[in-house]
């Protein structure tokens, strides 16, 4: 359809007043971090880039946001897809409580389970260890919802009662069926959920703050104290990198698993 | 919703026993642990006092305690705002997207934006705020130097309610996007093109046809960016440093407070006033999908 002048100016003036709010702010970081600081500049620097390097603080957060995100999506294999997958099959009056369960997280938000999970973690941590395991527990249970849609829509998708039976009448175990069978089938559902879950620990701020475990997000809020330039220099390089992230996933379906958030 | 193809009708007795349910017991382990403990933990910790007795006095002191009330009006604020706001401009914006050519660069870039930037709240945003409009930022030295009498160059707005709607703002915008681009793709041509057959001018069209049909779906998104925001702790902790400004923030005081020591009575009972917040909205939210859903075929 041929798009009337007043249209096009209309939706280029949405277009271009949009784009200002996101993309300036975007910029402005990047213009931020190449600011001269100090007294040895003069101009413009890029030494607040090479200085993320040399962050010791700050390397040991990413790998410990980074194995928090491999003990979430370790939880999402072995544990939230093989369930969803046994609900399906075998237990299906439990569909309604196990997605009631699921979406659950939705009405708690974040600094809630905070005050709720603070005794329990702070009992963990004295009388077992301070791991990024309580708190991976935690986040699973956070992007449950998330990873319950793009889950049940794969599932729904296909027909694995007859594919169960098929591979059970040919011999093959239960556990063999689960994961020889369903999730290669289910496997975008299962990759949607994961980078979910990648994006959601890298970014998460409220929970790991609160409990006091220097996650990637915190350490980068305490760089800001000392250093703002190197704070938005690796705050910009984090999110080229998760735009990055989005690009290779090579999942025609990707998208709409980041827009299932209707929930009903 | 989420109603299968397959039921379970084929072979299921031949599935279904007792035992079955024990596979399902490792997730209700787990999910007990860190779910439902910590819920049962904040609902019934409201109702009790520092030492575990039953007792409804913290919550009708937190109900009663006029800073309380005010970070409560404030995040009641700031949530209503930022949703019509954010679902306005993300409105306005995912029309612009469904208008274009579907499939082109425009639309993959946009989208693929709106994903990244719904997620991208907190410690980097306010940074990214920061460099913009803070001390020493963007726009407030070019402000300095041009406009140098305008709010612009002094940045102190930043630090309050206007300065946490722009930011909030900035994460509800994409993520209306992404909520609100399916429901505009699936207005068909066909009803437009009905609409100019039997003379209907564009404005009756938008009236008659699109803005009815768009309407729950819009109230919708709006639903979910009020909880979006409503919920939000890290952009504010990271910006302000006013421990009483927003219910998050109060919650965050009185559960870790480090001069008066910690009050986790109040926390949960400040808790449970958002909990019951969030309930509703998202009640109101799953009957308006459940209208929306009628007759919006899935995708």
């Amino acid at each position: 359809m041929k798009q009337s002048m007043g249209v096009r100016l209309w939706r280029w003036t949405i277009i271009s007043f949009v784009a200002l709010y996101l993309l300036v702010p975007l910029y402005a970081m990047f213009d931020f971090s190449t600011k001269p600081f100090g007294f040895a500049d003069k101009g413009r620097t890029f030494r607040a880039w090479t200085m993320i390097a040399s962050q010791p603080d700050l390397l040991a957060a990413i790998s410990r946001s980074l194995i928090t995100a491999a003990i979430v999506m370790a939880l999402i294999l072995f544990m939230i897809v093989p369930t969803a997958i046994w609900v399906h099959l075998k237990l299906p009056g439990l569909r309604r409580p196990f997605e009631l369960l699921c979406l659950l997280p939705l009405a708690i938000p974040a600094i809630v389970i905070v005050v709720g999970i603070a005794p329990l973690y702070r009992w963990i941590s004295i009388n077992i260890s301070e791991s990024p395991i309580t708190l991976a527990g935690v986040y699973s249970m956070l992007i449950l919802p998330y990873t319950y849609r793009s889950l049940s829509a794969a599932l729904d998708a296909v027909d694995i009662h007859t594919l169960a039976e098929a591979a059970t009448t040919l011999g093959a175990s239960i556990s063999r069926v689960i994961f020889g069978i369903i999730m290669p089938t289910i496997k975008t559902g299962i990759v949607n959920g994961s980078f979910i879950a990648i994006a959601l620990v890298l970014g998460e701020y409220t929970i790991s703050n609160i409990l006091n475990f220097k996650t990637f997000q915190v350490v980068i809020a305490q760089i800001g104290r000392q250093n703002g330039n190197v704070a938005v220099a690796v705050s910009l390089a984090s999110l080229l990198f998760v735009i990055f992230l989005l690009l290779i996933i090579p999942t025609k379906k990707r998208q709409g698993a980041v827009l299932d958030v209707d929930v009903a | 919703m989420g109603t299968g193809s397959a039921n379970g009708r084929t072979g299921s007795r031949y599935w279904r026993s007792k035992s079955a349910y024990l596979g399902v017991l490792p997730f209700l382990l787990f999910s007990g642990l860190f779910l439902l403990y910590p819920t049962w933990n904040v609902v019934s910790g409201a109702v009790q006092d520092n030492n575990g007795k039953f007792s409804t006095t913290v919550l009708s002191e937190v109900f009663n305690s006029p800073v309380a009330r005010h970070a409560f009006a404030n995040s009641l604020e700031l949530s209503a705002r930022t949703a019509i706001v954010g679902a306005l401009l993300g409105g306005l914006f995912a029309w612009a997207i469904a208008t274009g050519k579907p499939g082109g660069v425009f639309y993959k870039v946009s989208v693929a934006l709106s994903s990244v930037l719904a997620q991208f709240g907190g410690v980097m945003l306010t940074f990214a705020f920061l460099a913009t409009f803070g001390f020493n930022g963007l726009v407030s030295s070019l402000a300095v130097k041009f406009l140098p009498n305008t709010f612009l160059a002094d940045s102190t707005w930043l630090y309050g309610m206007t300065g946490l709607s722009i930011l909030y703002t900035f994460f509800q915008i994409p993520l209306m996007v992404l909520v609100f681009l399916p429901t505009l793709e699936n207005l068909k041509p066909q009803w437009r093109e009905a609409s100019d057959a039997l003379g209907g001018k564009a404005y009756e069209y938008w009236l008659r046809v699109g803005i009815p049909i768009l309407t729950p779906s819009f109230v919708g998104g709006a639903l979910l960016l009020f909880v979006n925001s409503f919920s939000a702790y890290a952009t504010a902790n990271t910006l302000i440093n006013l421990s009483d400004f927003l219910t998050p923030l109060e919650i965050a005081t009185a559960l870790t407070s480090e001069t008066g020591g910690s009050n986790p009575a109040e926390a949960k009972s400040l808790s449970m006033f958002m909990v019951i917040v969030v309930i509703i909205v998202m009640s109101l939210y799953a009957l308006l999908r459940r209208k929306v859903s009628k007759w919006e075929q899935k995708r």
